[in-house]
């Protein structure tokens, strides 16, 4: 734990900028799945189980569970440490502050990543959790039929509107966090060049944009029609 | 112009400090902001007060030696100036104008509006340097420089160190000025040899001494003086990357933060 806290500064922060992109292209997948949530084909249903009994079985995602869950616990910690050194360098704050001008988002990161923090807890007790026996399944009008029922619990959860509204808000937050964390993931690890950098730039915009769009249509869809 | 005044008041290092306000009359907008504050401190003498301890040496923006937070830009409102550099004309008659010293642990303040900027000399000790006599000045053509490289370190050389980076920062970081000294020398061939040893003591260096953590927020960038781009950062994460990665350990005594 010791050596984990004395790595230096520029260390830390390749390591969030590792952990972080991890996060960001296991997103994209997660979203693509979500999508047969909604009657998008006639056997929506089918591919969501299909897709999601191969993401909880397959060998090789079970293997990249365990990064992925890494990634979730460095990217946190290491976040939380290094907030702290900032808080701690800074003493005694200013009277007047915050006129320059900056990456906006990036001053709420730390505010952005614990909301979404917390409500990845409240997620893992409603889904992951439920597979391993922890918790049980999110009650709704829908039956749902076993622990691996992972439809009519997110179904059960949809139809209910305070919880479709806070998913929407949170996923607007995490696009605030992305749209800083895409560029700067590349800025940490001293990915800049001067013909390459503003499409880094627009390509994480539009991937803060897109992502969470991608999945506020599935609450969306749900407050509209049901 | 008139003008109301207020200023940070500090006894010494371990006093507790407290904003004093005052009014100072018949400023010139001609006047540059310096010269208002001796202005004003020419009064307190008159008035047997101390006067406010700020800053300040050549007055033509190249020392690095004023530092003054105003109206929570450092180095005042405009782009690309020192505090020197900066004149009265550029505030609204009858406007309050708040004068903080830096706020950072690693800039502990002296008295008054005056800050001790060692920790910056100490971080080029441990590294910002060639650890052998290069020469005077080369014949132009005797050692080939890329002009795009020789143009990048000459920018990055345009650091003044007067610590506006730390200033401007949220977490009160250190990277753009590090960058910059590792920049200027990573990118010509006599700093190259070193590079390597040179980016990890002065990372280390930077750590030990509790400045705060780079999160991208870029504020550095938008308020030196100097305009020093955050691309030096970059480079700068690369080559500590590439030197934790690819370089072989030679750093024997000394203790780099791993």
């Amino acid at each position: 734990m010791s050596k984990f806290l004395r790595f230096s500064s520029l260390t830390k922060k390749i390591i969030m900028a590792f952990a972080g992109g991890f996060l960001m292209v296991f997103l994209p997948v997660h979203l693509g799945i979500n999508f047969f949530i909604l009657p998008i084909t006639e056997n929506h249903q089918d591919i969501f189980r299909d897709a999601v009994h191969f993401m909880t079985t397959f060998p090789l995602i079970k293997v990249m569970e365990i990064v992925l869950i890494a990634a979730f616990i460095i990217h946190l910690l290491y976040g939380f440490i290094l907030q702290v050194q900032n808080w701690v360098a800074r003493p005694v704050r200013y009277k007047k502050e915050g006129w320059s001008h900056t990456s906006f988002f990036s001053k709420f990161m730390i505010h952005t990543g614990v909301i979404i923090t917390i409500f990845l807890v409240i997620h893992f007790m409603n889904f992951y959790f439920v597979r391993l026996g922890l918790t049980s399944p999110p009650e709704g009008p829908y039956r749902v039929a076993d622990d691996h029922d992972f439809y009519f619990m997110a179904v059960n959860l949809f139809t209910n509107k305070t919880y479709s509204i806070v998913y929407i808000v949170l996923l607007v937050l995490l696009g605030f966090h992305l749209n800083h964390a895409f560029q700067s993931a590349f800025q940490s690890l001293g990915l800049t060049h001067s013909k390459y950098t503003p499409y880094i730039k627009a390509i994480g915009d539009i991937y803060s944009i897109v992502v969470p769009l991608g999945f506020i249509l599935i609450p969306l869809y749900f407050l509209i029609y049901y | 112009m008139d003008l109301k005044l207020k200023i940070w008041r500090q006894e010494n290092a371990k006093a507790k400090g407290r904003f004093e306000t005052y009014h100072v009359t018949n400023i010139s907008p001609d006047c540059s902001f310096l010269e208002m504050l001796d202005i004003l401190n020419e009064s307190l003498v008159d008035k047997f007060e101390m006067p406010i301890a700020f800053e300040h040496d050549c007055r033509e923006g190249i020392c690095g030696t004023c530092s003054l937070y105003i109206n929570g830009r450092p180095h005042g409102p405009d782009a690309g100036i020192t505090v020197c550099q900066m004149h009265m004309r550029r505030f609204k008659d009858g406007s309050t104008i708040v004068i903080e010293p830096w706020r950072a642990r690693s800039f502990p303040v002296l008295r008054d509006l005056m800050i001790d900027r060692t920790a910056f000399d100490e971080i080029i000790q441990a590294g910002g340097y060639i650890s052998i006599a290069t020469g005077n000045a080369p014949d132009a053509h005797a050692l080939p420089v890329p002009k795009n490289k020789a143009d990048l370190a000459m920018d990055a050389a345009a650091c003044i160190g007067c610590g506006a980076c730390v200033a401007a920062c949220k977490n009160a970081s250190a990277m753009l000025f590090v960058s910059a000294k590792v920049a200027q020398l990573a990118l010509l061939p006599q700093g190259r040899p070193e590079a390597a040893r040179r980016v990890q003591a002065m990372v280390a260096k930077m750590d030990e001494l509790g400045f705060g953590n780079c999160t991208n927020t870029y504020a550095c960038e938008a308020e030196c003086p100097k305009e020093i781009k955050i691309t030096n950062i970059a480079l700068m994460n690369r080559e500590f990357f590439a030197a934790k990665v690819c370089s072989q350990k030679e750093m024997a005594g000394t203790s780099g933060a791993g």
